[in-house]
């Protein structure tokens, strides 16, 4: 059975190159079978896969399939070999299910587009390198995965190409990225140096041995590591670009920059993890950026008016939530807020997109209203999503995963009192700016017609979606709540618990009640601004200047602008003619000169010659007399 | 005999194509093609003939071998070799070879005969320069791959070729003067009166003279790289050649100067070299840099490309200063992948300013409607050129910064930023010439047959050096290990090839060299309990860069704790590079290894180096 992995990738990079090599021949109709069909059979191989997995786990919970070796020189002999593990599993299925369904969802969405073609062969390669991003056994088959996800997101986010500003959202995205990028790439040195090979595995289990925990060598890398996730996930200090790269076409922002790829750190974190625990200055700084990345963007959320920007800057603070759970070292927390938040988040973006479509490719909230009564199935399942994402107690999915994390910022031996402050006013923060999005959209008065799509394609991933949504959080039911936490269990060969204070598990129902009352308060909240008196907080949104700074990102645009990107393009400009030729060809003009000033001296008349002879004469004479 | 055959094949093919184009010009473009298909069909016959020799260790590296006296008197000889690496080289030549036909298939109408006659000089030149074995023989092919190009860019150029040609021909033969300078030089201190390779290799001199020819070398091979500061000549000389031509350059002629430093300058004056390696390094990283950011100022495409090989030359640069394998392997790959890649660049700016007669980004934009195919290539390679993984330059750069890397941390870390300069030229060139704002609406022509055959080669090749690059690097291996080993005081010094996975070790074994004045940690390795014996790799081997006279002969022998007897035999010329043994007991304590080392006198001799610690003794 097992044998049968290579295919979960390897088909949707088929499915890319048929599309490419003959997909301007080919009629829609088939282009769509092949882009969402390579998708679906990997979708169900992994099901099949993930089952026979639960049901009778390989030995030592892990199968491994060598492909061949990719290269090999001395000792350095990384293959391209795949490796299945619990943590594996779970990123497969989601990433295989989500993708399914958005890649359904697309072939009504992109309908009308003329790329339709290049459309889903960019996807279904991004697709193949996600899941070898996550199956790869060594980092750098791992980083292959990694930086062709980061290809693709680059191409989608450009997708449509003649608008300037979408490529350069793409632009930047990529380059961007590609600053943590480097600094992984640099971290896969420092690995190699140390411990002469690149594999996963043989890492985590050799660093323990060899490295003392807070040594340099265990912070450098980790660092490093650090580097390479927060590029990828989007979070301080290389956050800017995910705004942005709502420019692509929305299924895109679903797929990539919700459910899978941006948080393509966290699974990088997760899976060295024990990389992590040997540097613990780095995974305090981990919970660190997390809490940050978390608070900067839900209070950018809070007065975006782009729904799809609203969405972007909760990704980044939903993906902070995961830092936070990284951070003190509740691994396997982190990665069940990774699935319920890929199936929300997707559900809302999707969600997003259907209203988009409706409208008329109209973006802004404020211009939306009261579209529950014409759109009931797209207002019903964002509303799940969005209540979801809320972490709307006891119900919904995203409560379950973003309870946990909440829990351990206090409870576990990393917590503090601090983090799970920070946790807490992100809760009641996301709940704000998730229902103000909702109010606004679905309720209150309608401001622009809509012409509300049904095509089933685009009905059926939303209500898979939002059922996901509800019943994800189902398969890790916290202690106070029916104690069955299946998907810890299930991770727990590859990401050890975290330990806990004492006393801290009696107090889970206390925080528990507070998490939840959070949560209901911050929707309560968001009904008095928006539903009940929304005109004042509109002005209030406006005039104010920090309204206006959170708008903006917090500045982090300006400030890369004018430190990096000027300095750069000036130093660019300037120096276009390249001084260095400049120099050279000052030699060849000082040849020039003196050619011009020596060949004046041969002027042809008889009387300069004899007055050089003499004067040549005098002073040898006059040398050879005196000296 | 084979070798010169295929050194004679282009040369045939040119003065044939010469001929015949006074009767029939398109006779004289296939007689030409057929002549460089035949050349890269001999290399491919060569290649699988010897597949089993080349994999099969301990025959030594070397596959032909062809040695006839040319003239005795002076000691030069026609001596041709072929190992792995010249090999690789020359399947690169026959493929750009015919690309570079194939290019000037429409392009070129003036004079036809005389151009190819020239393409194929030029080709004949260099391939010699891989085969030649006799550094009289590798100046005079120097030469005779000069003065065709001259006449190439010269005669078939865009509007400023007299100004490129002159500065191409000046620049280069400034270098080749001081090659010629430091090969009479080394002819002249060897006192052997041969020119042959062999012959010269271990010459003894003292440490200022090596430093000097090795210079020499060095200044004629890094303006053909070209190293930064010595590059102006190629970015007028790529733009103003026709397509042909810059495809040469960037695909062959650039890799002459990274072949002549691996094969020539290092083994020939490898203490020097060691010695000049920071500077070399430095230089090599602000040719990345400085490359790369240079080339996203441009606004004519085929400057741009110019620049990004300035950049990827650089790496080719870290690569052989690192010299070790990891390293080494790494420069041939990207000497590989970027005489595809870059050769193909130069082919689409060809086809693009062919169809829309500029070259200019600022009349560009939009094109990707037009030319969908052309944008999708176009993409590949720019994805190449960044270094996307799973394509070829990619291997190269990596295995490069990981050579680097554990040589100096520092030239590797900084020579990553390479990574991120390399997006931002790549993708400003896709985005200006194919996205935005269409420029352009009315149809152009499609791809013909034979651009879509250079494309798909380029393709697949660029594919194969990115997913299985093995087939290459087993076939350079041999080569590159035999110049290793022929070093292998510096590369021992440098980076020593140390023990596979030791388990637990009880025992570290550190070697320290004192290297450009600081004491160094070169390498450690654990002594395991149960495989007590340290591999034969760790006895350097004797090799006498500079001076017998200076040499010391040192036998370093003690009891572990192990109950283990470590004889390691140390031969090295000169106490300025003395390596020295020291055994720490059971460090696996990384802080505490570094602090044994830091604690040690900062300009020691080799006596005050002993044995650290109680336990074991020295002779």
């Amino acid at each position: 059975m097992f044998e049968l992995l290579w295919l979960i990738p390897i088909l949707p990079l088929a499915g890319f190159l048929v599309l490419v090599l003959f997909g301007a021949r080919l009629p829609r109709r088939v282009t769509a079978y092949i882009g969402v069909g390579t998708v679906g059979v990997s979708a169900l191989l992994a099901l099949f896969i993930g089952f026979t997995f639960i049901t009778a786990p390989p030995p030592g919970h892990a199968f491994s399939q060598t492909l061949w070796t990719w290269l090999h020189v001395g000792t350095f002999a990384p293959g391209i070999t795949l490796y299945l593990d619990p943590l594996a599993v779970v990123m497969v299925l989601v990433i295989t299910v989500v993708a399914f369904l958005i890649h359904l969802y697309s072939t009504a969405y992109m309908a009308g587009d003329e790329g339709y073609a290049r459309f889903f062969a960019y996807m279904n390669l991004f697709v193949a390198s996600m899941l070898i991003l996550v199956l790869a056994d060594n980092l750098l088959l791992l980083y292959l995965g990694w930086e062709g996800v980061g290809l693709c997101s680059y191409l989608l986010i450009g997708f449509w190409y003649t608008e300037p500003a979408n490529v350069r959202a793409a632009m930047k995205a990529f380059i961007v990225t590609r600053v943590g990028d480097t600094a992984l790439a640099i971290a896969l040195f420092l690995l190699f140096t140390q411990f002469g090979t690149l594999q996963i595995q043989a890492i985590l289990q050799r660093a323990p041995g060899m490295w003392l925990p807070g040594s340099a060598v265990a912070i450098a890398a980790a660092a490093l590591l650090l580097g390479g996730a927060v590029g990828k996930s989007a979070q301080l200090p290389l956050q800017t670009w995910l705004p942005d790269a709502m420019a692509g076409p929305t299924p895109v922002s679903a797929l990539i920059h919700a459910a899978t790829m941006v948080t393509a750190g966290v699974y990088l974190i997760a899976r060295t993890n024990t990389l992590f625990t040997l540097a613990p200055p780095v995974q305090h700084l981990v919970a660190i950026i997390g809490a940050a990345t978390l608070l900067l963007a839900a209070c950018s959320a809070l007065v975006q008016t782009d729904i799809k920007r609203i969405l972007a800057y909760s990704t980044m603070s939903q993906v902070g939530y995961m830092f936070l759970a990284l951070g003190v070292g509740a691994w396997s927390a982190a990665i069940f807020h990774f699935m319920t938040h890929a199936f929300f988040k997707a559900l809302l973006f999707l969600g997003a997109g259907v209203v988009i479509l409706s409208l008329h490719e109209e973006h802004d909230i404020f211009k939306m209203g009261g579209l529950w009564r014409k759109m009931p199935l797209t207002f019903w399942t964002f509303l799940i999503g969005a209540l979801s994402l809320a972490a709307f107690p006891f119900i919904t999915a995203g409560f379950f995963s973003k309870d946990l994390i909440v829990f351990e910022e206090w409870g576990s031996v990393e917590g503090n009192p601090g983090l799970w402050t920070v946790a807490m006013i992100g809760a009641f923060l996301t709940a704000v700016y998730t229902f103000r999005m909702v109010f606004l959209v679905f309720f209150g008065k309608e401001k622009t017609k809509p012409e509300p799509r049904r095509d089933w394609q685009m009905a059926l991933p939303l209500v898979v979606l939002a059922v996901l949504s509800v019943i994800g959080g189902d398969v890790d039911l916290p202690r106070t709540l029916g104690n069955l936490p299946l998907l810890t269990d299930f991770l727990r060969p590859v990401l050890p618990d975290a330990p806990l204070r004492a006393g801290a598990s009696s107090i889970e129902p206390l925080l528990m009640i507070a998490s939840a009352l959070t949560s209901l308060a911050g929707i309560l909240l968001a009904y008095f601004l928006y539903l009940r008196r929304p005109v004042n907080v509109r002005r209030a949104e406006h005039g104010n200047w920090l309204a206006r700074y959170f708008f903006a990102g917090w500045g982090f645009d300006w400030l890369y602008y004018n430190l990096f990107v000027r300095p750069y393009v000036w130093f660019a400009h300037v120096d276009k003619h390249d001084i260095v030729d400049a120099f050279f060809n000052l030699i060849a003009g000082m040849g020039m000169q003196y050619h011009e000033l020596l060949s004046t001296l041969q002027s042809g008349k008889v009387r300069w010659y004899a007055l050089g002879i003499a004067v040549g004469a005098v002073i040898v004479i006059a040398i050879l007399v005196l000296t | 005999m084979i070798l010169v055959w295929l050194i004679l094949i282009p040369f045939i093919g040119g003065l044939l194509s010469w001929l015949v184009a006074r009767w029939n010009v398109t006779a004289a473009r296939w007689i030409a093609l057929a002549a460089m298909f035949l050349q890269l069909a001999l290399a491919v016959g060569i290649w699988i003939t010897n597949w089993g020799a080349i994999k099969l260790a301990g025959r030594g590296p070397w596959l032909i071998d062809y040695r006839q006296p040319w003239l005795p008197q002076l000691g030069i000889s026609l001596h041709f070799g072929l190992d792995g690496f010249s090999l690789l080289l020359i399947l690169l030549t026959g493929v750009i070879g015919v690309w570079s036909i194939l290019a000037s298939w429409r392009g070129i109408q003036e004079r036809v005969g005389f151009f190819h006659f020239n393409l194929l000089l030029t080709l004949t030149g260099i391939t010699g320069l891989f085969l030649a074995l006799d550094l009289f023989l590798f100046y005079f092919f120097w030469e005779v791959m000069l003065v065709p190009l001259f006449f190439l860019i010269d005669i078939w150029g865009h509007e400023r070729r007299h100004m490129a040609a002159v500065k191409f021909f000046i620049y280069t033969q400034a270098g080749g003067l001081f090659l010629l300078l430091g090969i009479l030089g080394l002819y002249f201190v060897s006192g052997k009166g041969s020119f042959d390779y062999f012959d010269l290799l271990g010459t003894p001199m003292s440490a200022v003279m090596a430093m000097w020819l090795m210079f020499c070398f060095f200044l004629a091979f890094a303006v053909k790289l070209p190293a930064f500061p010595l590059h102006p000549w190629l970015p007028d000389a790529h733009t103003q050649a026709p397509v042909a031509g810059s495809v040469d350059l960037a695909g062959l002629v650039l890799k002459v100067a990274a072949y002549g430093m691996i094969r020539f300058m290092i083994p020939l004056f490898p203490a020097a070299s060691l010695h000049f390696a920071p500077v070399a390094m430095t230089l090599a990283v602000i040719g990345i840099l400085y490359g790369a950011i240079l080339a996203f100022a441009q606004t004519d495409l085929k400057r741009l490309v110019a620049y990004t090989s300035i950049s990827h030359m650089g790496f080719v640069l870290l690569g052989i200063f690192a010299w070790n394998e990891l390293a080494l392997q790494g420069a041939l790959i990207i000497i590989i992948a970027h005489g595809i890649s870059t050769g193909a660049l130069f082919i689409l700016v060809g086809m693009i300013s062919d169809r829309f007669k500029s070259r200019s980004l600022e009349n560009m934009g939009g094109l990707w409607p037009l030319l969908p195919s052309v944008g999708g290539v176009w993409m590949f390679f720019a994805m190449a050129s960044l270094g996307l993984p799973g394509l070829g330059g990619f291997i190269g750069e990596f295995l490069v910064l990981l050579g680097t890397f554990k040589v100096s941390v520092g030239f590797a870390a900084v020579a990553s930023l390479g990574f991120i300069v390399s997006v931002i030229y790549s993708l400003w060139m896709v985005q200006k010439v194919f996205f935005g704002r269409p420029s352009h609406t009315e149809p152009v022509p499609g791809l013909t047959w034979y651009e879509w055959a250079m494309m798909a080669s380029a393709i697949i090749i660029t594919l194969w050096l990115g997913l299985y690059p093995q087939p290459f690097m087993d076939t350079a291996a041999g080569s590159l290990l035999n110049l290793l080993k022929g070093t292998a005081r510096v590369s021992s010094l440098r980076s020593p090839v140390l023990g596979t996975d030791i388990e637990t070790p009880r025992l570290r074994l550190l070697l320290v060299a004192k290297y450009h004045s600081r004491l160094r940690l070169i390498g450690s390795f654990g002594v395991c309990p149960q495989n007590p014996i340290i591999d034969s790799g760790f006895i350097l081997r004797p090799y006498f860069g500079d001076s017998y006279r200076n040499s010391l002969a040192t036998q370093v022998g003690t009891q572990s704790e192990t109950g283990a007897t470590l004889s390691p035999e140390f031969r090295c010329q000169s106490p300025k590079y003395s390596p020295a043994l020291m055994l720490c007991p059971s460090t696996d304590n990384p802080e505490k290894r570094d602090h044994t080392i830091a604690s040690l006198p900062p300009s020691p001799r080799r006596e005050r180096l002993g044995v650290r610690g109680s336990r074991g003794g020295r002779p």
